[in-house]
């Protein structure tokens, strides 16, 4: 009945090298769970290539072609480079998003390295092609165009905050809305669990129990649309990677 | 309120965030996290975009190939039909022109034909009553001489019948131009 307990990181196969811990957890387990269901849509439903796609092979289509037409929304079609990893951290965000929805299953993106190394991972990447790419040019992001010098320190100043604030947000956002939704569904089911417990007070266990559903669906609501927006702002950084000062 | 299970859910709840720290934040597990994610989300994009996304890629290109072809071809298709329908509506406007010709010229050459058989007939006939014509002509000519003699003889007759003479036939002759005249 502890809410907290479900993020706990249990070692599957123990494995210390370097003087690190680098076993195989719970949290692997899940990892390589959400692969293997995105490569059963992926690979296996797309097996047949079939002109006439059938359900596997038409959610497979439909998932590539609506982070295409996000990547090319967002990052125009010089974008479309990058869509192999859009796509891949769209798939895995969601999956693990939803995945977690399943009772007992662990919560990957509840863990805020995860999506901290996956922010971090981001932003690294649009410093890197920005400077590969512009030199001295990828620091026009911060220095916008058309503005007063009067104010010119001053602005500068906010971008490049909100530049570094970029992979906080991005890495909190989705950890703390996965974070809530859990810790809530699970409150939510001790509730239950204690009022079927507690005599007389039974009667009111199922009210907890239709919020704890209602809840579940707005999860599963907040684990697309978290998904969504983590890919959606990645497209928009690394926009910004590629056409430096807006 | 069941106080029993009220303080059983709060406990352990209460009891490791205190002594331990809160498990999403712990930072042992960090190494372990990033590797398998690592590990993880890297094969994932190798097989994402060396496998399945070209493969995706390959079904949903075939799907608009064979989509524009089959359009092409029913717009071809479309464009012979309409062709061959206009084709036909000049065979039959040429047909039907050609046989009105032939039915305006077999009337022209019927219409001259008999034409031309009306004269012959009305030659023909117009022939045989000039023959025919001078064939009483001649009948009738002839008819008038007889009747010169018959009226000779008949006055002749007569006279000798009255007189009791044969009749000088030269008065009786003049008498008869006389009358004639």
């Amino acid at each position: 009945m502890d809410p907290i307990r479900q993020f706990t990181v249990k070692p599957i196969v123990a494995l210390h090298l370097f003087g690190l811990d680098l076993s195989f957890t719970n949290a692997s387990l899940f990892m390589l769970i959400v692969v293997a269901a995105i490569c059963l849509l992926m690979l296996v439903g797309t097996s047949q290539r079939a002109l006439v796609p059938g359900r596997l092979q038409s959610a497979a289509e439909m998932s590539y072609e609506f982070v295409a037409s996000m990547v090319r929304m967002t990052s125009g079609t010089a974008g479309m480079e990058f869509f192999p990893l859009i796509f891949t951290i769209f798939m895995f965000i969601l999956f693990c998003n939803v995945l977690r929805l399943v009772p007992g299953a662990f919560a990957i993106t509840s863990q805020i390295f995860i999506t901290a190394s996956m922010a971090a991972g981001v932003i690294l990447l649009v410093i890197g092609i920005g400077v590969y790419r512009h030199g001295f040019r990828f620091l026009k992001t911060f220095v916008p165009s058309g503005v007063t010098p009067f104010l010119l320190p001053f602005i500068v100043l906010v971008e490049i905050v909100s530049f570094a604030t970029r992979p906080v947000s991005l890495s909190v956002r989705l950890f703390a809305n996965m974070l809530a939704g859990d810790i809530v569904l699970k409150v939510m089911a001790g509730f239950v669990a204690a009022l079927i417990g507690a005599g007389t007070f039974a009667v009111i266990a199922p009210f907890p129990f239709i919020g704890d559903i209602a809840m579940l669906a707005f999860e599963l609501l907040q684990a697309v649309l978290q998904a969504y927006v983590f890919a959606i702002l990645t497209c928009v950084y690394l926009n910004d990677a590629i056409h430096p000062g807006h | 309120m069941a106080s029993t299970y009220g303080t059983s859910t709060e406990q352990p709840a209460a009891a490791p965030a205190g002594d331990k720290t809160f498990p999403p934040f712990d930072s042992a597990n960090f190494a372990s996290l990033l590797l398998w994610l690592v590990v993880f989300f890297g094969g994932l994009y190798l097989l994402m975009s060396r496998l399945a996304l070209p493969r995706v890629a390959n079904i949903l290109r075939a799907r608009q190939d064979k989509i524009s072809g089959d359009v092409n071809e029913a717009t071809a298709k479309r464009a012979a039909a309409d062709q061959a329908a206009a084709d036909y509506q000049k065979t039959l406007a040429e047909a039907r022109a050609n046989a009105q010709a032939i039915a305006q010229q077999t009337y022209v050459r019927l219409a001259a034909e008999t034409e031309a058989k009306r004269k012959a007939h009305e030659a023909d006939l117009a022939a045989k009553l000039a023959a025919a014509e001078a064939k009483i002509e001649a009948t009738k000519s002839k008819a008038m001489a007889h009747v010169e003699e018959i009226a000779h003889e008949a006055a002749s007759a007569i006279v000798e019948h009255i007189t009791g003479k044969p009749a000088d036939p030269k008065a009786i002759a003049s008498a008869l131009t006389k009358a004639k005249s």
